[in-house]
């Protein structure tokens, strides 16, 4: 990219918090100076109509992501481990709820 | 919405022979799209997808940013301290929505900047409906009721839109919109219980944006170049027209509560077809706005650039304060 990379903001990501008890999820991003600012106008963008408590922002930048080339090699081998989840194992009716 | 800035751990030190090859990329991609799959950021995808995507999207962008200045205009001139409340929290929605699809189609490896650069320059288009003025106050209530509610139908498929950034940004966009049709039509409720000069300010208003709205949903899908190709990838839902028809049908009965006529003397039912048949589009006018002969293209894109190079000692002095900071707080590490 041929755009003067010092004349544009950096880009942030940013996590919101709907309410108390729940995690902060990822939301969107935006372009800001600094993280003050970041956070200032995450509120204004994202959180319009009280959709948030709490509000995280992290420089783009700073996020390590998995290769998506890579995702075969990484999740694939979950898929035959059946026997992590409870309904691998049959239980008789009559133990009721477990 | 992901980003491409975002660190991905360098190809370079992957084993060889690891990467797929180009046929195989664009088979994957292509089996992922009939599965009716999502596409991430950081997913392959053929040239073409791409180019098209950032077109959509920040034409998108652009309709929304530059769609602030038909309303913005009547924000001094509300005509209660509510409705001026209203109004900027609409515009203000309005700006929101095109920070979100900015973004969406920097995910796409384009820049802000870039795509900035192309909207002050003119090589970008934006929906040409916001080349038409806002001549009265009902041309407020007559925007959220036409022109957003023909922005919705267009905007709903988009939310199962293949891209996945894009697709996120409208489901965000389309919660948001709903305000916008429905404080426009109580708008013009109000005015149609008013006097009569308030009821022919309506009707007015209706008369000039009726036909505009319906060219809002683009060319019939026979005349369109990227619609076949658009509906392939998955980034179109549904051709121009069925959205237009949707839009026509729905409409209709609303603009019978309201007590205005719709400016077309061909519009009735159609019992054969279900659906409400309506006259021909003047697609010349359509075209020649479009190419930046409307009667208020040259105004708004002046309005927009006068706007960014107001800014820029903002931006400029924002950029030097975080850069102070960041050299104290270094200074008193050290």
């Amino acid at each position: 990219m041929n755009t003067p990379a010092l004349k544009e903001w950096p880009l942030w990501e940013v996590f919101v918090r709907s309410k108390q008890g729940l995690e902060h999820k990822h939301c969107g991003s935006l372009h800001a100076a600094d993280a003050a600012q970041a956070l200032h106008m995450a509120r204004d963008v994202y959180t319009r109509r009280q959709e948030g408590v709490s509000i995280w922002v992290v420089p783009s930048a700073a996020i390590t992501a998995s290769n998506p080339d890579d995702k075969g090699e990484l999740f694939d081998p979950a898929a035959d481990k059946i026997y992590r989840h409870p309904t691998f194992y049959a239980i008789p009716d009559e133990v009721g709820h477990m | 919405m992901y980003t491409q800035a975002m660190d991905i751990p360098d190809a370079a030190t992957k084993p060889a022979g690891v990467s797929r090859t180009p046929d195989a990329q664009d088979a994957a991609f292509e089996a992922r799209i009939d599965a009716d799959g999502r596409i991430e950021p950081q997913d392959w995808m053929p040239e073409a997808y791409r180019k098209t995507l950032v077109r959509q999207i920040s034409q998108h962008a652009h309709s929304e940013i530059v769609g602030m200045l038909p309303e913005g205009n009547w924000i001094s001139r509300a005509p209660s301290l509510k409705r001026k409340a209203i109004l900027i929290a609409k515009v203000q929605d309005e700006g929101g929505h095109g920070l979100y699809l900015y973004s969406a189609a920097e995910t796409l490896g384009t820049s802000r900047d870039q795509m900035l650069d192309a909207l002050h320059s003119g090589k970008a288009k934006y929906s040409s409906i916001f080349n038409y003025p806002t001549l009265s106050w009902a041309d407020v209530g007559v925007i959220g009721w036409l022109v957003d509610g023909a922005a919705i139908m267009n905007q709903i498929p988009l939310c199962r839109c293949s891209y996945g950034p894009y697709a996120r940004a409208m489901v965000r966009v389309c919660k948001e919109e709903s305000f916008h049709q429905r404080q426009g039509y109580e708008a013009l409720l109000v005015m149609m219980k008013g006097s009569d000069a308030q009821k022919a300010m309506v009707q007015d208003a209706v008369n000039r944006w009726w036909w505009k709205c319906l060219a809002m949903f683009g060319p019939p899908d026979a005349d369109s170049p990227h619609s076949a190709q658009g509906l392939r990838w998955g980034i179109k839902r549904i051709g121009n027209d069925e959205l237009r028809q949707k839009f026509v049908d729905a409409t209709v009965p609303q603009a019978e509560v309201l007590g205005v006529t719709l400016p077309d003397p061909d519009l009735k039912w159609n019992e054969a077809r279900q659906h409400y048949d309506y006259g021909q589009i003047d697609w010349a006018e359509f075209w020649a706005t479009v190419e930046g002969d409307g009667p208020c293209n040259r105004e708004r894109l002046a309005t927009r650039v006068k706007a960014h190079r107001d800014g820029e000692w903002v931006r400029d002095a924002a950029l030097a304060h975080a850069r102070k900071q960041q050299q104290r707080k270094n200074k008193e590490a050290a």
